[in-house]
């Protein structure tokens, strides 16, 4: 299923997730009238305007108004619509947080968050436009199942499963180019890791734009004998707690990396995990604390997010462990 | 294409003695206009990055207040009794940058720093980094409400210091906005200026297209507010209706400064698509050579 047998991940071409959502959007909603997006002034940024071509009037823009937004897409499910909101994820899923919170998850509205551009994406636009803490916020609240895409295959797979199946969803859409990690015959399923590199060394817990880099830190500790298990943990919430069990079992630790906060996003998930089932030591990259300036390439090497970054904490964990 | 110091070429132009003239006064602002729109041209150009179109749309506004209005200068930048001024729209943190340089509160050489690692000058303001900057706007929404909080304050005190807030006009469409509106006309700061930047457009399209404002004048007075609408890029006009304060005493003041995004750039002014694109080498020279 997955693609490792390729010369190195980091050599094969990239994508911009926001086509594989636009070009899945358009499917579904041609397939299904009930299917409306709605943004905030966002049409561009979500790469929209073909979608608008299509169905102008199932593309609703409420301006630049976020809380309106997400109480307005509560109110279209509560129509009978499937709201598809999309928009830059800092301010989605942090304007509209309470929105997320009562309208959606609590009254359990039929509503798919689309959080675009999420993580360190808008780099020298700084922490205000950086969506960081989008996983640790929306973790807290009770109802919303989580995912965290890591290509455009996932992407699209995770888009046809949110609207097929009823309730509050949160995807991560990102706008910064990885490469294909799957085949394309990969189905999405909720609360299900992948093995994406079998190992029984050390595991690297990974999503979003950050999996490719934890392969590639795969391949380099591969070469020096260090056998390393890389999770693919697409869904944030639920967790898949039996994989994050069977590699705090079966390896020396577990290193998370992840686009997000190091308080509360993935790695926090799999820390309460392992502390509650199997005590293991756990490893968690991210950023803590607001970026510098900087472009995203730069930050996410500068908090340990590339390849060499997160190779050094499993080969730290390896050194001292069992 | 990097920017380097050489692309650092504003001259520092201060403020003009207080007793001059209105004349000199309109003169200087024009100058320093000028002089931030060639300066703020080059950062966005060879920093590849920057929200030229409403940088333009603001310059005047933002020249007016530093030139001529706003009690404060680079030795009083933390006194407790300056004037603020509140940058709500966020995003056009390289004309805030610019002017700050082009007053003496910024070295004109970091400038060069614009968009670069670790450098303090953000694609948003951060006050905690640059003097000058008041607060970390770029969320839009969120200058008006901070702007009411230290006229509050100011009124607490007894103080004759006055508050500015510039916001965008698709901003406006943020509830927050209407909000921090009613409590200002609650408790009556008529030492508040809120400008528009009324130049009609937003990041994809026209306001009227996507979220119409009109009747703006009307709803801001049935908010309290006393209203003014000026020519945004007419210094004389800006220079007389902000330093008039109280406009209405008793009341908040609504200025809407008719404005065009990418103004006075012939291929840019009132062309949304000017929003957040780059001028490319051949926009950039004939940018420079309408300004010169
Ligand atoms: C809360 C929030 N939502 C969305 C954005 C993205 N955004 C940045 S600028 C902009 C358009 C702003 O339009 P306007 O206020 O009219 O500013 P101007 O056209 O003068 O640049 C948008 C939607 C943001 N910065 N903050």
């Amino acid at each position: 299923m997955t693609v490792t047998d390729r010369p190195s991940i980091a050599d094969q071409p990239r994508y911009d997730c926001r086509d594989a959502y636009v070009e899945t959007l358009a499917q579904l909603a041609e397939a299904d009238h009930r299917i409306v997006g709605v943004v905030n002034d966002s049409v561009g940024s979500s790469k929209l305007n073909s979608f608008r071509k299509a169905f102008p009037d199932r593309l609703i823009n409420v301006g630049i108004a976020e809380q309106d937004m997400v109480g307005v897409a509560s109110g279209l499910a509560n129509g009978g619509r499937i709201p598809f909101v999309s928009a830059a994820s800092c301010f989605l899923t942090a304007r509209a947080l309470e929105q997320i919170k009562a309208d959606v998850a609590y009254s359990n509205t039929n509503v798919k968050l689309c959080g675009m551009s999420p993580g360190v994406a808008y780099g020298e636009l700084g922490p205000t436009h950086h969506s960081v803490e989008d996983i640790a916020w929306l973790r807290a609240i009770d109802g919303i199942r989580i995912i965290v895409p890591a290509d455009p295959i996932e992407t699209a797979a995770a888009l046809r499963w949110a609207a097929a199946s009823e309730g509050p969803v949160f995807i991560r859409v990102s706008r910064m180019s990885v490469p294909k990690v799957y085949s394309d015959d990969y189905e999405f399923r909720l609360g299900k890791a992948i093995t994406v590199r079998d190992g029984n060394d050390v595991t690297v817990i990974s999503n979003g734009t950050v999996l490719w880099r934890a392969l590639a830190a795969a391949e380099r500790l591969a070469e020096e004998g260090i056998s390393t298990r890389v999770l693919s943990m697409p869904t944030v919430k639920p967790l898949d707690t039996d994989a994050v069990v069977a590699a705090a079992r079966e390896t020396a630790g577990i290193v998370t990396a992840e686009e997000a906060v190091t308080a509360g996003g993935l790695g926090g998930a799999v820390a309460e995990t392992v502390v509650q089932h199997h005590p293991a030591r756990v490893s968690i990259l991210g950023f803590p604390e607001f970026a510098p300036t900087g472009s995203a390439g730069y930050l996410l090497d500068r908090y340990g997010l590339s390849p060499e970054g997160i190779a050094d904490a499993a080969r730290k964990l390896v050194m001292t462990g069992k | 294409m990097t920017l380097t110091v050489e692309h650092a070429t504003l001259p520092v132009l201060g403020r003009l003695p207080a007793h001059s003239s209105r004349t000199e006064q309109i003169a200087h602002i024009a100058e320093a206009a000028k002089q931030i729109r060639i300066q703020d041209l080059k950062l966005v150009h060879y920093a590849g990055a920057g929200h030229i179109g409403g940088d333009y749309s603001a310059i005047d506004i933002l020249a007016t207040l530093y030139g001529a209005v706003l009690d404060i200068s680079p030795a009083t930048v933390d006194d407790p009794e300056r004037d603020r001024f509140i940058l709500s729209k966020g995003h056009v943190a390289g004309a805030l940058y610019t002017t700050l340089a082009a007053f003496g509160f910024l070295p004109v050489e970091e400038l060069a720093t614009f968009l670069k690692p670790l450098s303090a000058l953000n694609g948003h303001p951060n006050r905690t980094k640059v003097a000058g900057v008041e607060a970390n706007t770029g969320p839009l929404g969120h200058g008006l409400p901070i702007a009411v909080g230290h006229a509050l304050s100011a009124k607490l005190d007894v103080s004759m210091r006055r508050t500015y807030v510039l916001v965008g006009d698709g901003e406006l469409q943020e509830g927050s906005n209407w909000e921090a509106m009613m409590a200002a006309s609650q408790y009556q700061l008529d030492r508040l200026t809120v400008i528009v930047d009324r130049n009609r457009l937003q990041q994809g399209a026209t306001t009227k297209e996507t979220n119409d404002l009109d009747p703006l004048p009307e709803k801001a007075a049935a908010f309290g507010f006393a209203v003014v609408e000026v020519n945004g890029h007419d210094h004389g006009e800006l220079l007389d209706v902000l330093s008039a304060v109280p406009f209405r005493p008793g009341k908040p003041t609504f200025v809407i400064a008719h404005t065009h995004k990418g103004h006075p750039i012939s291929f840019m002014s009132n062309n949304v698509a000017w929003h957040h694109r780059v001028p490319d080498d051949a926009e950039f020279a004939q940018a420079l050579k309408e300004l010169s």
